[in-house]
């Protein structure tokens, strides 16, 4: 009778299913192939994928290939912490630390210019969130990711932290210039 | 063991004496579990909300990780163990299977529970719900959910017993009802669930011990998560069996057709375990591959088994009502509803509250591209808001008012608050999740302390709007708490102050569920079909609003830089 007794009908998976439940079904079925669909055809033919490339590494390699790429490319410091200003070569490779609680360095890109930009993070989970772009990549310590980023707008852009990442997450604020 | 078996006048269902007692339990502790996930609650929102920020920086964190620990797990799983037990004990009329590992299951719960939270009060231990290595609790933290996690693991355990027992007394013919199978269901999902957590927690403990010298960031995120998400699935099969069981209650109704709700419900078993990669889809260490193929399920079968839910639940009210006589038009079976019954209009709106907010939402924000815009924004607690909250503890709180007088016995105290507490906090819960997603669309963070960024050392302004949402978050997030209290106030104040009800008739032998006669079957047999236009076009309302929204983030998503 109802669905709190056994089914009246012992022999229940033999009853035929409503032409209008079918219809549903098939609706269902049909939407879910073309939403699985979608995810493969914008990796091919969009322009906003989430790079695959990524490394497992340690904080004190990745620490030394930004500290080189620092030294090689800084053109000023800003903010009474000197915190670097450093212009990435288009095409070239940024490297971007998360670490507690800060984003290092400051980079400085072009706009139309690809670029590889790669994180990672000194200690615990940090959250990558470009704004007001509102791009989010989550930053996790061992693994160095490689995304390709291509500004498509001049200004200045903020980094926030959005990985809880202890007691000063709220003040962990980067920044990109697109120049 | 010697037990007794009672028969509930008002409901003629069967309750076996420690089946009922533990019920009893677990609900209660479940409710104040709510009670202190609900303090926590208000201290958050009252943070959060940007022209009142109440608590400082460290408090706001503490008490953050105890609302998620205290809602998402204790609330709901001691509500699932009660749920489980009446889907097994009372719907099949059957003893429950070893009583004593049951309680011991419990007890296992209420320490571990207890642990956990002077873990989180003592204050060293704020590592959020999710607990990410290498940021560290105290290994107690770790302790008092293994201990949770062994008690519930037990308790799905004497769940499964007793569908053997009920199986081996023969206390009912043919196949298991509906709400048992979907019980059966979240068991099933259940197991796998805690054995993944498990899997990774324990090491974790080992760790916060000094015995294991580091657990891989991102292997802990992706088992971790085949609790973390798995766990919400077991909400999503045990409130959908609740929404079944409500429906056939008040209504009588039968499902439209058995064989496509249990079908839907064999597809969650099988695939809505894959559902870690929901929060991994802007991590690195995984190949997009894996993420497509994972963060749909395998190409949207569970999603796919919602929607026939979302069908065959209201379908199946309006067949029940149309055959009372309310045939007219499209709609006169839903307008002439009991909406004034707590039992009936907190069942509907955690319906269409899951369905439209909380599910698609969820498909959005798991689609893998678009989970860029998304991940770690305020649109997940949104998102998980409209699902969990306006849908599983909906339900769960509307069941109860049918729980009160045919389980505890107690006519509900205030019957007029009582009908319009789930309007009260269905409604503002369902917007709650809705400007929480519009902040999460303007890029505000989750978990996070300080619009403002004071201490930075740049400066970053958020859009005006983003500021309204925040703010509108606070109005209705108290509107919420307000909800959420006055239904601990009037179940705590029914089972302490309402009218003594009659037990009715106790017996030292289970009466087993009428068998079936043949005539009864015969018109099972098809021949009764009643047509349901107004649920089609409530289903096809869903899909034209899932379609649109769908694109629309494609849209979004196409405007931003280009990222390959």
């Amino acid at each position: 009778m109802s669905a709190i007794l056994p089914p009246s009908d012992r022999l229940w998976w033999k009853q035929p299913i409503d032409k209008v439940e079918w219809a549903w079904i098939a609706i269902a079925f049909v939407w879910g192939m073309i939403m699985f669909g979608m995810m493969i055809y914008w990796h091919i033919y969009g322009k906003q994928n989430l790079s695959n490339e990524a490394y497992k590494t340690t904080p004190e390699l990745f620490a030394a290939k930004a500290e080189k790429f620092i030294a090689e490319n800084t053109i000023r410091t800003e903010t009474d912490q000197d915190i670097p200003v450093v212009r990435v070569p288009p095409g070239g490779d940024g490297y971007l630390i998360a670490r507690l609680w800060a984003w290092y360095p400051i980079l400085e890109l072009e706009e139309g210019q690809t670029y590889k930009i790669h994180l990672s993070s000194m200690d615990y989970n940090h959250g990558f969130s470009l704004q007001p772009v509102n791009i989010n990549i989550q930053v996790i310590p061992g693994y160095e990711h490689v995304v390709k980023m291509t500004p498509t707008k001049k200004g200045t852009y903020a980094i926030v932290c959005n990985e809880f990442c202890g007691i000063g997450h709220s003040w962990m604020l980067g920044r990109i210039y697109v120049k | 063991m010697a037990t007794t078996y009672r028969t509930c006048p008002i409901s003629g269902m069967q309750f076996e004496d420690q089946a009922e007692k533990l019920m009893r339990w677990n609900a209660v502790a479940g409710v104040l579990w709510l009670l202190v996930g609900g303090i926590t609650a208000l201290l958050v929102i009252l943070t959060r909300w940007p022209a009142i920020k109440l608590l400082p920086a460290d408090q706001f964190y503490l008490i953050l990780t105890a609302h998620g620990i205290d809602m998402l797990i204790l609330w709901i799983l001691f509500f699932e163990m009660a749920v489980l037990y009446f889907a097994s004990s009372v719907l099949l009329r059957c003893r429950i299977a070893t009583p004593k590992i049951a309680w011991l299951g419990f007890w296992l719960m209420v320490v571990g529970g207890i642990i956990t939270n002077v873990a989180i009060f003592q204050g060293e231990s704020s590592v959020m719900f999710t607990s990410y290595v290498p940021m560290q609790a105290q290994p107690h933290f770790y302790l008092g959910i293994i201990l949770v996690a062994v008690g519930a693991l037990l308790g799905t355990c004497v769940f499964f017993g007793t569908l053997v027992v009920a199986k081996k007394d023969k206390t009912y013919e043919g196949s298991l009802p509906l709400v048992t199978f979907g019980a059966l269901t979240a068991a099933i999902i259940a197991t796998f669930t805690i054995l993944s957590g498990a899997g990774i927690l324990i090491p974790t403990f080992f760790w916060s011990m000094g015995w294991i010298k580091e657990i891989d960031a991102q292997l802990y995120r992706m088992v971790w998560w085949g609790l973390g998400h798995s766990s919400q699935q077991i909400n999503v099969a045990a409130h959908v069996s609740v929404w079944y069981l409500t429906a056939a209650v008040l209504f009588n109704a039968k499902p439209l057709s058995e064989k496509v709700s249990r079908f839907a419900f064999l597809l969650y078993i099988l695939f809505l375990q894959l559902a870690s990669a929901h929060h991994l889809l802007s991590d690195p260490g995984m190949s997009a591959e894996w993420k497509v193929l994972n963060t749909s399920y395998f190409m949207y079968f569970a999603v796919m088994a919602s929607m026939i839910h979302g069908f065959t639940v209201p379908g199946a009210i309006e067949a029940a009502q149309r055959r009372r006589g309310f045939t007219n038009g499209m709609f006169e079976w839903l307008r002439k509803a009991p909406w004034g019954n707590p039992v009936f209009s907190g069942m509907f709106i955690s319906l269409v509250s899951f369905g439209f907010l909380g599910g698609i939402s969820g498909v959005v924000l798991g689609t893998e591209q678009i989970n860029m815009l998304m991940h770690n924004t305020f649109y997940v607690p949104g998102h998980f808001h409209t699902t969990v909250v306006s849908g599983t503890t909906l339900a769960f709180m509307s069941i109860t008012f049918l729980l009160v007088p045919v389980l505890f016995r107690r006519e509900l105290i205030l019957p007029k608050l009582c009908q319009i507490q789930p309007y009260l906090y269905g409604i503002s819960m369902g917007v709650l999740g809705l400007v929480m997603m519009g902040a999460g669309t303007l890029g505000v963070s989750r978990r996070h302390w300080d619009m403002a960024f004071s201490g930075a050392p740049f400066q970053y302004e958020w859009p005006g709007a983003a500021y309204l949402m925040m703010g509108l978050t606070g109005i209705f997030g108290v509107i919420a708490v307000i909800g959420g209290g006055l239904w601990i106030l009037l179940i705590v104040g029914s089972l302490l102050f309402g009218k003594k009800l009659d037990g009715g008739n106790v017996s030292d032998k289970p009466t087993p569920i009428p068998s079936n006669t043949q005539a009864a079957s015969a018109v099972a047999h098809g021949s009764d079909h009643v047509p349901v236009p107004g649920t089609v076009v409530l289903a096809l309302l869903l899909f034209v609003s899932f379609v649109l929204y769908y694109f629309v983030n494609w849209k979004y998503l196409s405007e931003v830089w280009l990222l390959s």
